[in-house]
């Protein structure tokens, strides 16, 4: 792999950039892996790299339907922070929060963190209650948070209205400094270019349609383009989770819902954070060529057709205006739709299956795209042990059976 | 926006007058003192979450505020039919 640099920019630039590296190989499929991953998106690109890169696991395929990140992480509205009430979810968070802060220099790929941090809005009594709950929480786990005053959020927001007359008036807020977004594509680029330099093969647009299995345990899958041996399989097809698992005879505690997002045309910068709000429900950010970037609520119905119902993303536009009525002006340029599977506690499942050397992971529900890192770090860990990873411990599926449930319906109240 | 047909108020309503109930034909057991820990969470919480085929419960909050079942195509989201709860789905199966 050429590293990328700043002198390597100039010197395709004399070449009118026409001398590239490809960024990864088109492979053939070999007959036999050790692990085939299957689905190539964000958490399955970076299982691929930590397999490689830390438990020296190279002869590994990611098997992807379509085309890699072309999923929920093309879809997602990019907002990374890991102010999570509970002391499981945080700590896996908090994780993938600090893996990401030296993800671009990880991977030789820019992936355009920027921590310009997160504001979860209060608008009444009990919401303010459980922003100051979790903050306390947060900070006892050694993440940074602050409860701030509608005043201080008027500082970092100067659009957002603040009034006490409006028709849910902001009564404060967690404020989460080292949040932020980051490049949704770039993500799932770098951990794919990551992965190909040590040698993982990524085998696009091949469709696993079976899971073999013989005694009890993993051989392979069969695919589109015919079957795959592989001793260990690793799922992590977030929507489509429940009709993988079907595959090998498992039920999951998921239920695939649409998740709707929308952006407006590009305006000048105008909002340089993340602005959350559990009450009126919206979620907003400025992406960096200037188009807000907005999150509607989840679907009540479940689906797989990767779009939902128009009344939600009104009820989101709505909640916008309420917050920006500044923004009552901006035109929509496009809106779409991820299908995510949401589990009963809110929290993702990271678990071995009463099938030897079968791995999910999945259920990461409305938020798995700031957990790209810490998620991949800790299934590959899973996975290469045979055994779970610490962190991964309690999300295991046999929680569902002995009632450990970790509900972060609170932390995770907004559907993003 | 689903355009769902209610049962009870014989019309086609729009989906923001109900609410969704999830899967349905999911009985609460009888004898509750004998099930195991695995038999209880596959009631509380594990769900076909099928792609294709759906039975599933509806509820009629700003019309007669009762439930109804519809089988519903997941990937369409063509409503292919509502019935009464305790009666059985006319159009079974799991493709579309």
């Amino acid at each position: 792999m050429k590293r990328y640099s700043g002198f390597s920019l100039l010197k395709n630039a004399l070449s009118y950039h026409e001398n590239w590296q490809k960024v990864w190989r088109n492979p053939t499929p070999k007959k036999d892996y050790d692990v085939i991953i299957v689905g190539g998106g964000g958490h399955g690109l970076a299982t691929a790299y930590y397999l490689a890169k830390i438990h020296g696991i190279t002869n590994v395929a990611v098997v992807e339907k379509g085309y890699l990140g072309g999923g929920n992480t093309a879809r997602n509205t990019t907002i990374i922070r890991s102010n999570y009430l509970w002391d499981e979810a945080a700590q896996l968070y908090e994780l993938s929060l600090k893996l990401w802060e030296g993800l671009s220099q990880e991977l030789n790929y820019n992936v355009m963190f920027s921590q310009r941090g997160v504001l979860n809005l209060g608008h009444n009594l009990q919401d303010m209650r459980d922003i100051e709950r979790r903050v306390n929480a947060n900070r006892l786990n050694g993440i940074d948070g602050e409860v701030v005053t509608p005043q201080r959020i008027k500082e970092i927001a100067p659009l957002i209205n603040i009034s006490p007359d409006s028709r849910y008036p902001i009564l404060g807020a967690s404020w989460q400094p080292r949040g932020g977004t980051a490049r949704h594509d770039a993500v799932a680029w770098g951990y794919a270019r990551g992965a190909d330099a040590l040698g993982v093969d990524m085998i696009q647009q091949t469709e696993v349609t079976g899971i073999r299995r013989k005694d009890g345990a993993v051989v392979g899958v069969e695919t589109s383009n015919g079957f795959i041996g592989a001793r260990k399989v690793a799922c992590v097809t977030a929507g489509n989770s429940g009709v993988v698992a079907a595959m090998a005879g498992l039920r999951l505690p998921v239920e695939s819902r649409p998740l709707q997002a929308l952006v407006s045309e590009p305006i000048k910068p105008c909002l340089d954070t993340v602005v959350m709000s559990n009450a009126v429900h919206g979620y907003i950010s400025q992406s960096d060529k200037g188009d807000l970037v907005i999150g509607a609520g989840v679907d009540s119905y479940n689906g797989y057709g990767q779009r939902g119902s128009f009344h939600v993303v009104e009820h989101t536009v709505q909640a916008i205006c309420e917050l920006f009525p500044a923004f009552s002006r901006v035109s929509m340029n496009r809106q779409w739709g991820g299908i995510v599977d949401t589990c009963p506690d809110a929290c993702p499942i990271i678990s071995k299956t009463s099938v030897d050397g079968l791995y999910f992971n999945c259920g990461w529900g409305t938020g798995g795209f700031k957990a790209t890192p810490g998620s991949g770090y800790v299934f590959a860990d899973t996975v290469a042990n045979d055994r779970p990873h610490p962190l991964a411990e309690a999300f295991n599926l046999d929680r569902f059976n002995t009632g450990a449930l970790i509900d972060e319906h609170g932390a995770a109240g907004v559907a993003h | 926006m689903l355009l769902i047909y209610c049962p009870n108020c014989l019309e086609y309503r729009e989906e923001e007058e109900f609410s969704y109930g999830g899967e349905a034909h999911i009985a609460r057991p009888l004898n509750p003192e004998t099930l195991s820990d695995a038999q209880w969470a596959d009631y509380l919480f594990f769900r076909t979450n099928p792609r294709g085929i759906h039975h599933e419960m509806w509820y009629h909050a700003t019309g007669c505020r009762r439930y109804f079942n519809a089988t519903r195509n997941t990937v369409t989201y063509e409503i292919l039919e509502t019935y009464q709860v305790g009666t059985q789905p006319q159009i079974t199966g799991t493709e579309a």
